[in-house]
Formats: C-alpha cells, structure tokens, sequence
C-alpha cells in the first residue's frame, strides 16, 4: 500500500473515533457550562450507553433502533439519578469538591458495572453487517458510517435545541450568569439537570455506535472519559463547534500517530495534546477573547 | 402591596440590613438612597430571594414572598434590574427579551402575545430593535441598561426593582432612561422601587424616599420633603458644602 492509501485510510477511522470523542467532549463541555464543574463520570456514562445496548440487543433480542433508544435513555436515567444524588444535595460545595465527587462517582458506576456484567469483554454486532466499502483506495466500515451520520444528527439536534428552544436558551443564559437567570425566573438547578440529562444522553450514544467497532467491557469509560475531556479541552470547553473540531482534530492525530509511529503510542498523543494545550492556551485553540463592551 | 416588615439580611457574619421596614403603595415610584455599603442594593435582593432574609417577613399582594428562590418571586409579579446590567452578553438582543418572558413561555401563554411585548419594548427603546440581532455583550453600557430594564419588563412585572439605572452612563443616555422609568409609571401604572446613588434625580422623580445608612433606614418621607432635609441634602446632595468651604 502506498503511503498516501495509508494515510486515507487512517485519516476515515481517525475521523470515525474523533466523532465520538466529539459527542462525549460535548458532554464534558455542557455540564461545565451550567456548573462549573468537570464531570469526570462522563466517561463511566459512555460506558453505561454500551453496556445496556448489550442488555438489549444480546440478552433482551430487542430490535436494533429500539435497543438503541431504551440504551440511551436507560443511561440518560443514570445521569439524572447521578445528579440528583450527587451534585443536587450539595447546597454550598465548591466546584473542586463537586469534581472530586464525579471522581469518587466514576468509581462507584464501574464497580457495580463490574458486579453486573463482569470482567468480561463483549462484543456488540455490528448495525448493519461489517462489509467493508471501498472509497478510492480507503475502505470504510457500515459502522463508520453510522458513527459520522448518528454523530451529524446528534450535533445538529444540539445545535437546534440551544439556539432556537426556550429551555435551550435558557440554559445558555444559566451558563452566561447564573444570578441573572434566576432574577428573569430560570430554576437554575432544574438547568443543571438538563445539563446533566444532555450529556449523559451524548455520552450514551458515542458509547453505544462505537461498541461494535471496540468491544465493550466495564472499563471502557476511563479512556474513553479522557480521552472526551482531552477534545472538549483543545475546543475551549465550547459546546459547540469548537469541542466538535477538537475530537475530531484529537481522532485524526491518534490515528495518523499510531500508524505512522507507533500504535504503542496512541493514548500518550492525546494526552501530549492535551498537556501542550493547557500550557500554551488553556482557552482552547479556537478560544478567542470575549468580546465585551462596559 | 408590599410590606416589608423588620427584616434582618446577613453576608456571612456581617450584618447587612438590620429591621429594615418599608412599604409600597400600588403605581408608586419609592427610591431608596444612602452612601455606599447602605443596603440599598441587599434590600433589592433579599426581595428577590438572592440573599434571603434570616427573620422578617415580606408580603407582596398578600403573598408572604420571603423564603421563596428566585424564580419562584419572579413568578409573583417582582422583577429586578441588577446592578451592572448583568445581561446574557453571549445571546443576542432578541434572545435576552424572549428569556425576560422564560416563565410567560413555561406557563404556555401564546407567542403571540409574548412578540406584542417585545414589539412594545422596541417601542421604548427603538436601539435596541436596530441591534436585535446582535449579540448582548457588545451593546454600550446604555444599551446594555435598556437591555436589561426590557428584559424585566418582558416578564410583565407588578413590582420592577431597579438597581442603579444611572451607573457609569452618560449624562444624555440617564435622561433617556429616567424619561423611560416615568413613562412607566405613566402610561403602565408600573410600580418601581430605584436604588439611585444620584439621590437627587431619583427624588426628583420619586413619591417617597427612603434613606439609609449601615443597614437601618433612618430618614422616610415624600420625596420633595427628603429634598428640602437638611440633613438629606448636607449627607447626600451635596448643598451646604459651599458654605462650609467659605467659613
């Protein structure tokens, strides 16, 4: 194979894995937004979207679309309960306790994922058969596609929601000024749970389609997590266009590391990615000053 | 229609209103001045449930409102125009009114009536309609004022609370606004509440004054009486101060 397939071919399954940090970035980047804290068991929710799409699809024989749809909201259940056990009854936490308390829930999720399903890997099939297709001299897998286009459709149903719904708008505002929302009469807390239902419905769904490509098991979460976080760094915590590009920029680069360098050295890129980010500019790459006029 | 009776507002240890009691007949324009650190701006948002009262009790049109959040007393009928301006600098013109009416949305009443509000605020201040589209953090400080004072309006409010309206404006754009407040009063019978530190332009257009001073109200009275107080007018109009430099 010449270079130049090599580098197509890496550049589609690059694309493919960056769609999917992208969704669980966006999750990262939601929940910042309305509460200034890192939900560091964004990861443990990707892996609950996979887990219970096993449920459904091997143990249940539920049908393909609806075994996806119970996953995902059996997994948006997970967030919101995470919420409301969690962050809710704290009145006067500061962000950082709140973080470290994702953290200990992280812990928590994998451990009971781990006394339910088991140590085990498994394997969800593939949604529609695993014949590859040819593009020019790359193939690509059904699955890619179904990642690139349930990705689109989950990105553009964000974008919708927060620029032309009333509770999109609101939550922006939330994010905007938390006193100020409350003064034009938005339960800031009932926003911080949507944040919570958002992201945890985003993560699922990346959990979900990227399973029948990577196997799934308990603690798939923790790269995953990360490697999301690293995504919704590089796009300045955005939720938006900027978490979007940065997975994807995230996905490309490992791909094209691993098979030009090393595949041994894949996770380590993302994170030399992340660390350059956040000592060159920790407001993202596609951060730019505020504009703003007193 | 709201009787605030000996309420007590803490930071922390700091006693910041102590027995605060003041009164507000229906379509009354009440201003509420004092120096710096006063109260003037704790007592705006204890009412709206910021920083709650520890004891007292505030009644809004027979409603005790006092330990209610936020919301909820934006839901009663009282909006606040915060110190600052405080808009949602990240959303454009048209998105910061649309959330003044958030609850009006939430309680289902038609779009229709919300967009004659809107079309009404435009009329009030005619920039804004020209910047509606553009995002709220890059409006001037006046604009960003209109802003603000229409997105509480948007929420049809019986009661508007508004915190320093004149802050770091030009002189040109506080007569538009106050010419804004009275018209309020006149055409809408909107009851107001001002905390001004120009203490002077808020009697002028006031009914009734109250005056503060650490936490506790010291002075009360009608508005042309505060301005004709000695006492008002050496700590907070500036008169007098002349002779004093020529004796």
């Amino acid at each position: 194979m010449e270079l130049s397939d090599q580098i197509a071919q890496y550049l589609v399954s690059g694309l493919s894995t960056g769609a999917i940090y992208a969704l669980i970035g966006l999750g990262f980047a939601i929940i910042y937004n309305s509460t200034e804290i890192i939900n560091f068991a964004q990861g443990e929710l990707v892996m609950l979207g996979g887990m219970f799409a096993l449920f459904f699809i091997n143990f249940l024989h539920l049908p393909l679309p609806l075994a996806v749809l119970s996953a995902v909201a059996s997994t948006t259940a997970a967030g919101v309960l995470f919420e409301r056990l969690t962050i809710r009854p704290l009145k006067a936490a500061t962000p950082l306790s709140l973080i470290i308390i994702t953290i200990g829930g992280s812990i928590l999720i994998r451990g009971i994922a781990m006394l339910v399903w088991g140590k085990d890997t498994h394997a969800i099939p593939a949604f529609s058969g695993t014949e590859p297709i040819l593009i020019g001299t790359a193939t690509i897998l059904p699955q890619h596609l179904w990642i690139f286009a349930l990705t689109l459709l989950a990105i553009a149903m964000n974008k919708l929601f927060f620029n032309y719904t009333i509770t999109g708008k609101a939550m922006r505002a939330c994010a905007v000024n938390k006193r100020a929302a409350g003064l034009v009469g938005i339960d800031v807390r009932k926003m911080v749970l949507y944040s919570f239902a958002i992201s945890a419905s985003l993560g699922s769904l990346a959990g979900i389609i990227v399973a029948p490509l990577t196997m799934t098991s308990y603690d798939v979460g923790i790269m995953l997590g990360l490697k999301g976080f690293c995504a919704a760094i590089i796009g300045g915590l955005s939720a938006g266009a900027g978490t979007v590009l940065g997975g994807l920029l995230l996905g490309v680069l490992e791909s094209l590391g691993a098979g030009l360098i090393s595949s041994g050295y894949k996770d380590a890129i993302a994170f030399i990615i992340l660390l350059l980010i956040l000592f060159i500019r920790p407001q993202g790459l596609f951060g730019k000053a505020e504009t703003e006029r007193v | 229609m709201l009787k605030v009776k000996n309420i007590n507002t803490y930071y922390g240890k700091v006693h910041a209103l102590k027995n605060v009691s003041i009164h507000l007949n229906e379509k009354e324009i009440v201003a509420l001045i004092g120096a710096n650190g006063a109260g003037k701006s704790t007592i705006l948002n204890t009412l709206s449930g910021i920083t709650p009262a520890r004891s007292g009790s505030i009644e809004f049109n027979g409603e005790l409102v006092q330990s209610l959040p936020p919301d909820r007393i934006v839901k009663a009928g009282i909006s606040q125009v915060p110190e600052g301006r405080q808009v949602f600098k990240g959303l454009s013109v048209a998105d910061n009114l649309e959330l003044g009416a958030y609850l009006r949305f939430c309680a289902g009443e038609s779009k229709e009536k919300i967009r004659q509000d809107t079309r009404h605020i435009y009329e009030l201040f005619p920039r804004l309609e020209e910047r509606r589209k553009q995002m709220a953090g890059t409006l001037s400080g006046g604009e960003q004022q209109m802003l603000s004072i229409g997105r509480a309006l948007m929420a049809r409010p019986k009661l508007l609370l508004l915190d320093e309206p004149s802050m770091g404006l030009a002189p040109l754009v506080v007569q538009e606004i106050f010419a804004v407040i009275e018209r309020l009063r006149v055409q809408e019978g909107t009851t107001i509440l001002l905390v001004e530190q120009n203490a002077k332009a808020a009697l002028k257009m006031a009914d009734r004054g109250y005056v503060l001073e650490t936490g506790k109200v010291i002075i009360e009275g009608n508005a042309s009486d505060l301005l004709e107080n000695p006492e008002v007018q050496r700590a907070y109009l500036g008169k007098e101060k002349k002779e004093i430099w020529e004796r």
